[in-house]
């Protein structure tokens, strides 16, 4: 089951709500207790709308979770102001994605469980 | 700490065995390597598995693995570490065996995962399951992530990658327990069904069932079992980020170059000491960012290196003597055993028509994941 685990992760999904290492800067989504650095001194960062393209994928076989959405493409993608996620590109045809293509974050359902198909939420991202 | 040496080794065939359950599979490896190195008990045992509590909803191996091979009062452990699961469990029996808290120690690995389970699902959970798998990515999805990037960054192509699917397919060959013994050429890789963009089918390793088992014992004891004693000269892990967009750079597996770090200082050697390496093919992308990471060429230069023959057989190092995982087949659990298996028989020399010549030391490394882990060894016929 995704649902109820789902649920503990919605600031994550919904806000990009992360937080930042005030030692080094580094930003985490989700936020973490302790910086790779050392560091436990973070503070609450809600992570940018705006990024670009640092690699993507165009997954044709996937898990039969996604199976009505085949193809998509995944990207890793690196915010305005720090951090990085993973995400599918949405609404741009797939032959115009391209490696440092800039991206907006969208609001979107990622996918639906279960029988009676409880829709879970989160970000996309989609070339600007 | 005392010098530790692998007696014995045993594997089944690699393939679609429907007609083999989990249990089965693993009791064959481990009698098969009990058999090879004339042992007549265990002290201890350690059974790597990735996930079989989702292919075939068994947990609780230590139990289920003594039983079945008739040890029911040995200590057992099972151990997890995604793919790298029996590569770990390999290094823990070499450091109970180096402690001197028991003798022999059997460490084996296992995975069935032709049991009707969505096999990429169940594999996704060595990804980042909230933040990876969640967004529909999968594990060649991951791998063609650090393709892309690795092609964008290096100018790596994707016939450089053809040529390492296509090479150890031509070693895999000519090994009897391969899943798939037959050559292909470079057409076949790059025309073949795309997976995850710019990966195609015949750039990822296969689903298939297997295991593998090996036999460790103090250097000074096994003299009593053998006259080829294959000594541990070193052992390393390491872990990473477990999700690829983490990284610093997405091209590099650090986690595979702290692991061979740390092996190679043990053993007081380089990579160019190393004589052949079974390294972790689970996409041809990552043979190329392990032989890098591993120091066999430069970084950023695994695809050129590759294409130019230098990890063929009769190459500068040769790389899945095997077949590798794209050939051999990658029974995610037991891949780290099966290399050690490849390795002892290359330094006994018996590797027959794969046999590379004068081989006296021989590395090993097994990634978890997309590079969360790795595990590396290496051995030395004395
Ligand atoms: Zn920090």
């Amino acid at each position: 089951m995704i649902v109820p685990r789902h649920y503990k992760e919605i600031p994550q999904r919904y806000r990009l709500q992360g937080n930042r290492c005030k030692a080094c800067g580094r930003v985490f989504l989700p936020p973490r207790k302790i910086c790779p650095c050392g560091s436990e001194d973070l503070e609450d960062y809600n992570l940018s709308w705006k990024g670009k393209i640092l690699t993507f994928t165009i997954i044709r076989v996937p898990p039969a979770q996604f199976k009505y959405q085949k193809p998509y493409a995944v990207a890793v993608v690196e915010l305005e102001g720090g951090g990085t996620i993973q995400c599918q590109v949405t609404d741009t045809p797939l032959e115009e994605i391209e490696i440092g293509k800039e991206v907006e974050i969208v609001f979107r359902k990622i996918l639906s469980e279960g029988e009676a198909g409880i829709h879970c939420y989160g970000y996309k991202c989609r070339v600007v | 700490m005392r010098d530790v040496a692998v007696i014995g080794v045993g594997m089944t065939k690699f393939g679609e065995l429907w007609w083999q359950n989990l249990r089965e599979l693993y009791v064959e490896a481990a009698l098969e390597a009990i058999k090879d190195a004339g042992v007549d008990h265990l002290d201890s045992m350690y059974v790597g598995c990735m996930t079989s509590g989702l292919f075939c909803a068994q947990e609780h191996l230590a139990s289920l693995m003594a039983d079945y091979l008739g040890q029911k009062h040995i200590s057992a452990y099972r151990i997890e570490s995604a793919c790298a699961s029996s590569g770990l469990a390999f290094r823990l029996g070499f450091i109970e065996v180096a402690s001197g808290m028991s003798d022999i120690v059997l460490v084996g690995g296992v995975e069935k995962m032709h049991t009707g389970a969505d096999a990429t699902y169940c594999l996704a959970s060595a990804a980042d399951q909230d933040y990876e798998a969640f967004h529909g990515n999968t594990f060649p999805g991951l791998y063609a992530l650090i393709a892309r990037a690795h092609m964008a960054k290096y100018g790596t192509t994707r016939e450089q990658m053809a040529a390492v699917a296509v090479k150890n397919h031509y070693n895999g060959s000519m090994n009897p327990k391969a899943q798939f013994q037959m050559k292909i050429d470079k057409e076949t890789v790059l025309n073949a069904t795309p997976v995850a963009d710019p990966l195609g089918l015949f750039d990822c390793s296969p689903v298939t069932d297997g295991a593998a088992a090996a036999i460790l014992c103090p250097v000074e004891l096994a003299k009593k079992y053998t006259d080829t004693i294959i000594k541990v000269i070193g052992s390393g892990a390491a872990t990473s980020t477990i999700a690829v967009h983490q990284r610093d750079d997405i091209t590099f597996l650090d986690a595979v170059y702290q692991s061979g770090k740390k092996a190679y200082e043990m053993a007081g050697i380089g990579p160019k000491d190393i004589d052949l390496a079974e390294v972790h093919d689970c996409f041809t992308i990552a043979e190329i960012c392990d032989i890098e990471a591993l120091g066999f060429c430069e970084v950023g230069q695994g695809g050129p290196f590759s294409e130019a023959g230098n990890t063929a057989l009769d190459g500068k190092i040769p790389i899945n003597t095997s077949g590798g995982l794209k050939s051999k087949g990658h029974p995610v659990g037991a891949t780290g055993v099966a290399q050690i298996v490849e390795l002892v028989e290359q330094l006994r020399g018996t590797a027959g028509e794969r046999q590379v010549k004068n081989a006296r030391r021989g590395l090993a490394q097994n990634m978890g994941g997309s590079g969360g882990s790795s595990v590396v060894h290496i051995l030395e016929v004395q």
